[in-house]
């Protein structure tokens, strides 16, 4: 749009055809309004260090927080591994965290129930340990065919290969001492 | 890789810069082939034929690396002589029981010998006892007590006829240019072009390096596809050298981690095995089976003590046998597959879905949903409301009025996950590289960590069996269980997770790595290999010394398991006597006193090059100083494997369940021990099937993840790929009246499902024994939630398994494919039953 505070003379296309920059890539497409322009990462308050989230890769990440939001993820330039690049999805991750989309609330849903009710968190956990203790014991086998096993075929989990290696540590510990057996995550698939 | 791993192919472009030939083999044409100097378009399901050729040009052309073969594989060893090869029996090896159809691995053994598998990740033979209906065949295996070492018989010359290299010779014998052509559909120019580039970059001054992901282990000769490239990169001598190697690409950012620290059924941290059920087990029976006692796994009492001591600290004993018995035990195939029949026959009650989306990600997606829809219980952590959640309300098979919410009686709690940004943690990236991610800010709303979930639920369960006098409730009881927390949601503390893990020696003091773990319970260690990640008190993987600062190998950003070493078996980078193979590719090497090099070498740090074992030494003091393969019981790299597999010793081709022609090779069409599944809603194709007459394949796209849970949410990447498609070739296009632009239907025996038609030369038909191949192309990650929405790959496929690792065949099968959009409502079950129908299928 033409800007009526300033003179045909900064017009970028009179500049880059009578200025040194004829390849109009340089400071003939400049402006006061560019030159005031700002990183958004510059206004951080902390700049953090992290992985990429998705493939295995392990791309690093420089995570920018203002106001106890993510503002911005870029590929960190150091790492080795990735020099700074991040893929689609990489490039993404901020949306991954920031998407207005993503669930922040628990949601439950009764059996034959018809929609997503809501549930406190609180509540949720105690009515979800009380499930885990009733499978256990329901699904519990001291032997089977005449061997000891001692363990519970009452409750399953899938998933692990995009959680981390602490939690994949305490769900195995938890589940192996439930003797729960039937823990497997994306790695079998 | 360009299209799946992008960033990590840079490194292939590097490579290419600095000279580096580049062959892209793949069904079809991608980002990565635009930039290779040759893309073999192949046909899914032939690799084996294709690797084996390539193992045949090598051995046939004397193209092997002698010195490396000789000294680093058991090309030498001679097997006993009721070995029987497929050469012998048409496609089977000896010891095959065809009414239970598996394998008994003896006759397999050296001779006058035995051999323990290396590493504790195997599943156990199934006894007569052990044996039941419920875990269909191939399901367990039986290992025998341990007797190891090194083959009692070697010939140096590799003329024995029953020495290893003279069976390879045999075997791999008939696997020829001509066969590839026949059955992969690459010619043979294409074929010589691809051997002499492999052979003239292999030896003491180059190295050749294999990149494969789950095009290669998504198939019931799945193991297999990979041993074949192990045997081609031995004979060449490109495995423990820079630039060399079979690197795994793997898909999720911690998948390795969840391996290694393993959510998985038949595993406990570091790859020891989880124990099986026998009637009077304790620790030393259990780690006679477990692992081998000669070679690292020689230690393996103190791996394990270590861990039982990180779990159950001050009760696990001496006297007690360290709590061994508070491990629930297994007693066949208890992964995933496994378990959704069994939840379909209403036998689990309640299920965890932890950032995974198996309604979409795993095959068979009817029968994942009616798993989900018969278990009494289900909690779903994620970042979104993926299709596992909802499947209750928005289902192919609620579409259908096949099912409607009203009668799905499950009840499903969701909860909302933390993001990476939100918590403190490690994820293991495809390489063994730990990296530590710091936490940025709190999660929002009722979002939480699975750190904190699970902690959390673990307090819960244990308040409620504290008064217990339930002897089965011990193990909980004396579990230790107590994290410092953090933050406003009393977060546990990730960092002391991982120190856990590190472990710590009698004094509290952080351990400096797996040597010094002990096994009279002194030492604990919540994963032995992980051991060395938290030394000094420091966390190691958080490390983040800028790469241009560093060597090119970069030891100081995060920390590589094990002992921070970044290439395996990095002592067969030099040659017997301890000198680099050639100063071009020098990477450690014994220097008079010690083993030193760029790298942190993957041998005793004192060891000669000299040293040989006395007689009856145990675990790594059996290991000679020329044995790189310290894992090995022999030290060696098994060419032929004696014991560890149950589908056979070497790769043999057979064809994926789903195939539209006939193995030429054998008179056995299929790997006569993959596990299978035939009943209601999953039926099988027969081979060569009229009706089903194309092959397809399923893979991701470049914008997309997996399953679709953290990127089909996402607009930006949504955006990117905004709908389900197939590829197909202007022959097949035209063949079946396919537009660009328009609809397809695609059909098999299990459903049938709609995509968007993209008609192109990239997929390319092949020749195959003398007819017109066309394959399907087809991008799993869209499903019925999500901001784009579409009919999912997998709902097309199978459940059946390769037998070792139990991993479902969806890289391989058949289908047919016709214009138009899919029926809606009851027709689409009309549809998928007709078909069935006509190719003769039984009815469900
Ligand atoms: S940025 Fe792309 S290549 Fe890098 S880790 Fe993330 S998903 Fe993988």
């Amino acid at each position: 749009m033409f800007n009526k505070r300033v003179g045909i003379e900064y017009w970028p296309v009179l500049r880059q055809l009578t200025g040194s920059d004829r390849l109009g890539r340089g400071k003939a497409a400049r402006s006061k309004d560019t030159d005031a322009l700002r990183a958004r990462t510059g206004q951080a308050d902390r700049v953090v260090e992290s992985v990429c989230p998705y493939c295995a890769v392990g791309c690093g990440q420089k995570v920018y927080v203002k106001d106890e939001k993510v503002i911005q993820i870029e590929g960190d330039p150091n790492s080795p591994i990735s020099r700074g690049r991040l893929c689609p999805k990489g490039s993404a991750s901020k949306q991954l965290v920031t998407s207005p989309g993503r669930q922040t609330k628990v949601l439950y849903r009764r059996p034959h129930g018809t929609d997503w009710e809501s549930l406190d968190l609180d509540e949720a956990m105690d009515m979800i340990a009380d499930r885990v203790v009733d499978a256990r014991r329901s699904g519990w086998e001291d032997t089977y065919e005449g061997k000891p096993v001692r363990r519970t075929m009452g409750i399953a989990s899938l998933g692990g290969a995009t959680l981390d290696n602490e939690e994949n540590y305490l769900i195995k510990k938890l589940w192996s001492a439930l003797g729960a057996i039937q823990i497997e995550n994306q790695a079998r698939i | 890789m360009a299209e799946c791993h992008p960033v990590g192919f840079q490194w292939v472009m590097e490579a290419k810069a600095r000279g580096a030939k580049v062959f892209h083999v793949d069904p079809r044409f991608t980002r990565t082939s635009a930039v290779a100097h040759r893309h073999l378009p192949i046909r899914a399901g032939s690799d084996i034929v294709l690797l084996g050729a390539l193992v045949n040009h090598v051995l046939s052309g004397g193209h092997d690396f002698r010195e490396y073969v000789l000294n680093y594989t058991n090309a030498a060893s001679i097997v006993g002589e009721d070995f029987r090869d497929t050469e012998d029996l048409d496609g089977l090896f000896s010891g095959y029981d065809a009414e239970k159809r598996e394998y008994d691995p003896t006759s397999w053994a050296y001779q006058n010998g035995d051999a323990q598998a290396a590493a504790g990740a195997r599943d156990e033979a199934k006894t007569d006892d052990d044996r039941s209906h419920e875990h269909g065949p191939g399901a367990t295996f039986e290992a025998t007590p341990s007797q190891t070492g090194h083959a009692p018989r070697r010939d140096e010359t590799l003329e024995h006829p029953r020495c290893v290299y003279q069976i390879l010779k045999r075997h791999f014998a008939r696997y020829t240019p001509e066969l590839v052509e026949e059955m992969c559909g690459i010619g043979p120019e294409r074929f010589a072009e691809l051997a002499d580039a492999i052979v003239a970059n292999s030896g003491r001054d180059r190295t050749t390096a294999f990149v494969y992901s789950v095009g290669w282990t998504q198939h019931t000769v799945g193991a297999q596809y990979i041993r074949t490239a192990a045997i081609l990169q031995l004979l060449l001598g490109n495995i423990g050298r820079p630039g060399g190697g079979i690197l795994a690409l793997r898909g999720h950012a911690s998948i390795q981690g969840s391996t290694d620290i393993p959510t998985l059924f038949n595993l406990l941290p570091g790859y020891l095995p989880m124990p099986y059920a026998h009637e009077h087990e304790d620790l030393d029976t259990y780690l006679e089976r477990a692992a081998g006692d000669t070679g690292f796994w020689g230690n393996k009492r103190a791996y394990m003590v270590s861990l039982l001591k990180a779990w159950w600290g001050d009760a696990a004993t001496a006297d007690n046998d360290f709590c061994f018995d508070y491990l629930p035990r297994l007693t066949g195939d208890h992964g995933t597959y496994h378990t959704v029949l069994d939840q379909i026959a209403g036998k689990v009650k309640g299920y965890f879905l932890m950032g995974e989306n198996p309604a979409v990600g795993s095959a068979g997606g009817r029968l994942q949903r009616q798993g989900l829809a018969a278990t009494e219980w289900l909690v779903v952590r994620d970042l979104n409301l993926i299709e596992s959640a909802e499947f209750w309300r928005n289902s192919p098979e609620i579409a259908a009025g096949e099912t409607s919410p009203e009668q799905i009686a499950t009840e499903v709690f969701f909860l909302p996950a933390a993001a990476h940004t939100e918590k403190d943690g490690t994820f293991t990236n495809t390489q063994r590289l730990l990296q530590w991610h710091h936490k940025a800010l709190d999660p929002p709303g009722d979002a939480r960590s699975d750190l904190w979930f699970i902690y959390h639920l673990g307090l819960r369960v244990r308040e409620r069996l504290a008064g217990s006098t339930d002897r089965n409730d011990r193990p909980i009881q004396e579990l230790t269980w107590d994290y410092p927390v953090e933050g406003p949601h009393d977060d546990p503390s990730a960092e002391a997770v991982l120190a856990e893990i590190n472990g710590y020696d009698g004094d509290g003091r952080p351990l400096s790595g797996f040597t010094a773990l002990k096994d009279d319970g002194s030492t604990s260690s919540g994963c032995w290999i992980y051991s060395g990640c938290y030394t000094g008190g420091v966390n190691q993987t958080a490390r983040r010394r800028p790469g241009p600062e560093q060597s090119w190998v970069a030891p100081e950003w995060g920390w590589a398991w094990p002992a921070n070493r970044r290439i395996l078996y990095n002592r067969a980078s030099a040659d017997p006597e301890g000198r680099p193979w050639s100063e071009r590719k020098a990477y450690v090497w014994w220097d008079g006193e010690q083993w030193t090099g760029h790298d942190v070498p993957d041998f005793e740090k004192t060891k000669p090059p000299s040293y040989e074992p006395p007689e009856g030494a145990t675990a790594q003091d059996a290991i000679a100083g020329t044995d790189p393969f310290i894992m090995q019981t022999d030290g060696k790299a098994w060419l032929f494997v004696p014991k560890g597999l149950v589908d056979g010793p070497l790769p043999a081709h057979y064809e994926p369940q789903e195939s539209p022609v006939a193995n030429p090779l054998y008179a056995q069409q299929d790997n006569p021990a993959r596990q299978l599944y035939p009943r209601r809603g999953n039926r099988y194709h027969p081979a060569g099937s009229t009706v089903y007459p194309y092959a397809f394949t399923t893979y991701r796209l470049t914008e997309h993840h997996t399953a679709g849970g953290m990127s089909r949410f996402l607009p930006y990447l949504s955006e990117l790929q905004p709908e389900m498609f197939c590829e197909v070739s202007p022959a097949l296009a035209a063949e079946r009246g396919l537009t660009n632009g328009g609809w397809a239907t695609i059909v098999t025996a299990r459903t049938a499902i709609e995509a968007r038609v993209l008609v192109t030369e990239r997929m390319s038909p092949l020749r195959i024994q003398g007819r017109t191949v066309h394959q399907v192309g087809l991008p799993y990650h869209w499903g019925t939630s999500g901001v784009v929405r579409g009919d999912s790959a997998n709902d097309l496929l199978p459940i059946v398994l390769d037998a070792n690792t139990h991993i479902q065949e969806s890289k391989a099968a058949t289908c047919d494919i016709r214009p138009g959009r899919r029926p809606q409502g009851a027709a689409l079950g009309a549809l998928v039953r007709r078909y069935r129908r006509q190719a003769g299928i039984p009815e469900d």
